[in-house]
């Protein structure tokens, strides 16, 4: 599902499966794409941030365009738990690449991968972002 | 021929496109057939415009052909320079029988009158519009032919497009010799300016594809959209906030293309509202600020800005009003009442 914003329209409430992830897409080109963000999570139950939620940022390609502070987002990704992704959508490989990171990240938070619960492989990723 | 205009001829062929020089030159018809078979236009352009001059040589060209030839060029690449838009008012409501003669008579003795060293060329084409070019000098000097204005004037209308270039401080001379020669009773100017000519007189003649108010909220036409692979398993959650603004945008900017405008600027000379606690200002003065958004194309710019998440639909009235007030440059003053707030000055 993509929405522009949240909180989700009421009137899909019914149509909607279960959530098993959110990924919250910065563009580091726009402040008004990380304000977005960051007022969108305020609708975001709490039990969530138990490895079910990631921020995702894009166009990190284009370094001049950059209007987002990059300590900005690392504290969010600290604030809320989360971990980071970094990707340029322009790019097919690594678009490719983060598709197919956020889908294994997916099969985790959907409880397909035995073994490793969404928290456990949450902890595992912030301690590499510490790093 | 004399040095000057030989010069000129050969800057002239110069600034146009390579492969547009032969037509440029039939169009012009100075030159024979015969004579433009005898140039080579696929040599550099330093030789082409040599040869050319070699030719007008041999068939004596003066000024006035020279001119001609500026004036075809400036026909057709319009959008190299700036024009801005005036209209004429008349007291009567009689519509003359519009007199080619005497209108081209009495603009050259009014301008003559006052400064005998103009160099004045007309030049008329299918749309009824007629092209003029003035080429500047002083009592002292004879006329710089690289100073030139260039009037456009759709005799059937009361509007005029003028290129003023440098001289401004010619330019009410200009207007009272176009508002004598056409009959008219004053001429103001209009604050609308572009490079684009003809989007120019798109928004003047209400060309461009306008919006209708509807009071009915109607669906969206059918478009010839090119069905995108559209993947069922993608749902957009906000299908409904994406199509609001899409009725909205087609309702403010219509289907067709936007004229092309480069900028929008706005002057504003209102009082600065400020918490009262910060009290940044002590004078009760306007606040003076200027608003300029400049764009290769700022109307089209405007129009995806909704669509595409950059602002809120519906735009602001003072953007989406360029069109159909036909100006682009406001200024914008405290709104004198009871209500505080800002309005629109003619």
């Amino acid at each position: 599902h993509i929405t522009t914003s949240l909180p989700l329209p009421s009137e899909r409430d019914h149509l909607r499966p279960r959530i098993d992830m959110i990924v919250f897409m910065i563009d580091i080109k726009s402040k008004y794409s990380l304000k977005n963000v960051e007022a969108s999570l305020a609708h975001v139950d709490a039990s969530f941030f138990l490895g079910k939620v990631c921020f995702l940022v894009t166009g990190v390609g284009r370094v001049n365009y950059c209007s987002v502070e990059m300590n900005a987002i690392w504290k969010l990704g600290e604030v809320y738990c989360s971990p980071v992704l970094f990707c340029e959508l322009e790019l097919e490989g690594i678009r490719v690449a983060t598709a197919q990171r956020l889908l294994r990240m997916l099969q985790i938070c959907a409880g397909h991968i035995p073994g490793v619960s969404a928290l456990s492989f949450g902890t595992l990723m912030r301690r590499s972002a510490e790093d | 021929m004399d040095e000057t205009v030989a010069e000129y001829i050969r800057r002239t062929v110069l600034k146009i496109p390579r492969d547009e020089i032969k037509p440029m030159l039939q169009k012009w018809g100075f030159l024979s057939e015969v004579q433009l078979e005898t140039v080579n236009f696929h040599q550099i352009k330093e030789n082409i415009s040599q040869d050319v001059v070699q030719l007008c040589e041999e068939n004596s060209a003066g000024i006035k052909q020279a001119a001609v030839l500026d004036i075809i060029y400036n026909n057709i690449y319009p959008n190299k320079r700036i024009w801005s838009v005036y209209q004429m008012n008349k007291t009567g409501e009689e519509t003359e029988f519009f007199d080619l003669t005497d209108f081209k008579k009495k603009f050259k003795r009014r301008l003559r009158s006052a400064l005998k060293n103009v160099t004045i060329n007309f030049r008329e084409y299918e749309d009824n519009a007629i092209w003029i070019r003035i080429a500047w000098g002083t009592p002292y000097t004879k006329p710089n032919q690289y100073k030139t204005s260039y009037v456009v004037y759709h005799s059937q209308t009361p509007y005029v497009f003028i290129s003023a270039s440098v001289l401004r401080s010619n330019l009410p001379l200009l207007c009272q010799a176009l508002v004598i020669a056409s009959n008219y009773h004053d001429i103001h100017e209009m604050e609308l300016r572009s490079h684009s000519l003809n989007s120019l007189k798109d928004i003047v003649f209400k060309r461009y594809s306008q919006n209708f108010k509807t009071y009915y909220p109607r669906p969206l036409p059918e478009r010839n959209v090119a069905p995108e692979t559209v993947d069922l398993r993608i749902i957009q959650e906000n299908k409904n906030e994406k199509e609001r603004i899409q009725r909205l945008n087609w309702q403010v900017f219509g289907d067709g293309p936007q004229p092309k405008i480069e900028f929008a600027q706005y002057k504003l000379e209102t009082m600065f509202k400020s918490d009262p606690k910060m009290d940044v200002l002590d004078k009760k003065e306007p606040f003076r600020c200027l608003v300029k958004f400049s764009s290769p194309h700022l109307l089209e710019s405007l129009k995806s800005l909704a669509p595409a998440g950059m602002a809120d639909a519906p735009l602001s009235p003072l953007l989406t009003c360029i069109p159909q007030k036909a100006r682009n440059y406001f200024k914008i003053r405290e709104k004198k009442g009871l209500l505080p707030g800002s309005f629109v000055s003619p």
